[in-house]
């Protein structure tokens, strides 16, 4: 989907080793695959399925995601941050695609 | 049958009881059942406090319930919380996510909103790290339900 706009919210900085939390937000109808069209057809699924958030490019949190899942999915997660580094945060397409964002985080 | 006072008195009080104790431990949809089973290969699953969900009590609008886990668990590197299944029985599929947390999550919290086709149980199933599954239920009174068609 062209127009999903990814969107999170990370902390600046944080101390060492704090729990901070995160929200992430991305622009996606959510399309279930068993909804019908005005023609009497089922609209094809079009979801978001798999969300991940990466450390370092150390896991974090990942979340495989159902139909059920409202439109516009937003997510909120607590992350340990040990040192600086930058979070990157991957959600991919039933389409292929996949949509990206990256944040960084001072710690000290 | 003839009752005396005593034995009346007895079955009355025995069948206030039985109304009153809180629906706990119930049979769940057909559906969820089987993606209970198929998470966790047929393991024992424990339903008790270590897991919280917060789930409103009514939901107005199926199409966007805000619901959240929440796991008591230290996270550390060897006792932490590994995955949780999000699963609602009155859906036309139970699935509705599977979180995957690790230590450097900090905490097995997590927020997000779903889609509530009626009225219905909402569970979540979690594995730890020690290989116990626990168990919560919520239901969730939806007025409208949130999968078109």
């Amino acid at each position: 989907m062209a127009d999903a706009k990814p969107r999170v919210k990370v902390p600046k900085s944080a101390d060492a080793g704090e729990v901070i939390t995160i929200k992430t937000l991305i622009s996606h109808k959510m399309e279930s695959g068993l909804r019908k069209g005005k023609d009497g057809n089922l609209i094809p699924r079009q979801i978001i399925n798999k969300f991940t958030a990466e450390f370092n490019g150390q896991m974090v949190f990942g979340v495989d995601i159902d139909p059920a899942i409202s439109a516009n999915p937003f997510l909120e997660f607590t992350a340990k941050v040990p040192e600086s580094g930058e979070f990157t945060f991957t959600w991919m397409d039933d389409d292929g695609s996949t949509y990206t964002k990256k944040s960084k985080i001072k710690v000290g | 049958m003839k009752l005396n006072r005593r034995e009346a008195l007895a079955l009355g009080a025995g069948a206030l009881f039985i109304t009153l104790t809180p629906f706990k431990g119930g049979a769940l949809a057909k559906n969820a059942e089987e993606e209970i089973q198929a998470f966790t290969s047929g393991a024992k699953v424990m339903e008790d406090d270590m897991v919280t969900l917060t789930a409103p009590e009514i939901a107005e609008n199926g199409n966007t319930v805000p619901i959240g886990i929440s796991v008591n668990s230290p996270m550390t590197a060897d006792n932490y919380v590994k995955h949780v299944r999000i699963l609602a029985d009155g859906n036309p599929r139970a699935a509705v996510a599977t979180m995957h947390f690790s230590p450097m999550s900090g905490s097995a919290e997590a927020n997000t909103r779903m889609r509530l086709a009626k009225t219905q149980n909402v569970i979540a199933v979690a594995e730890l790290s020690d290989g116990t599954f626990h168990m919560t239920r919520a239901e969730v009174k939806v007025t409208i339900g949130g999968c078109g068609g």
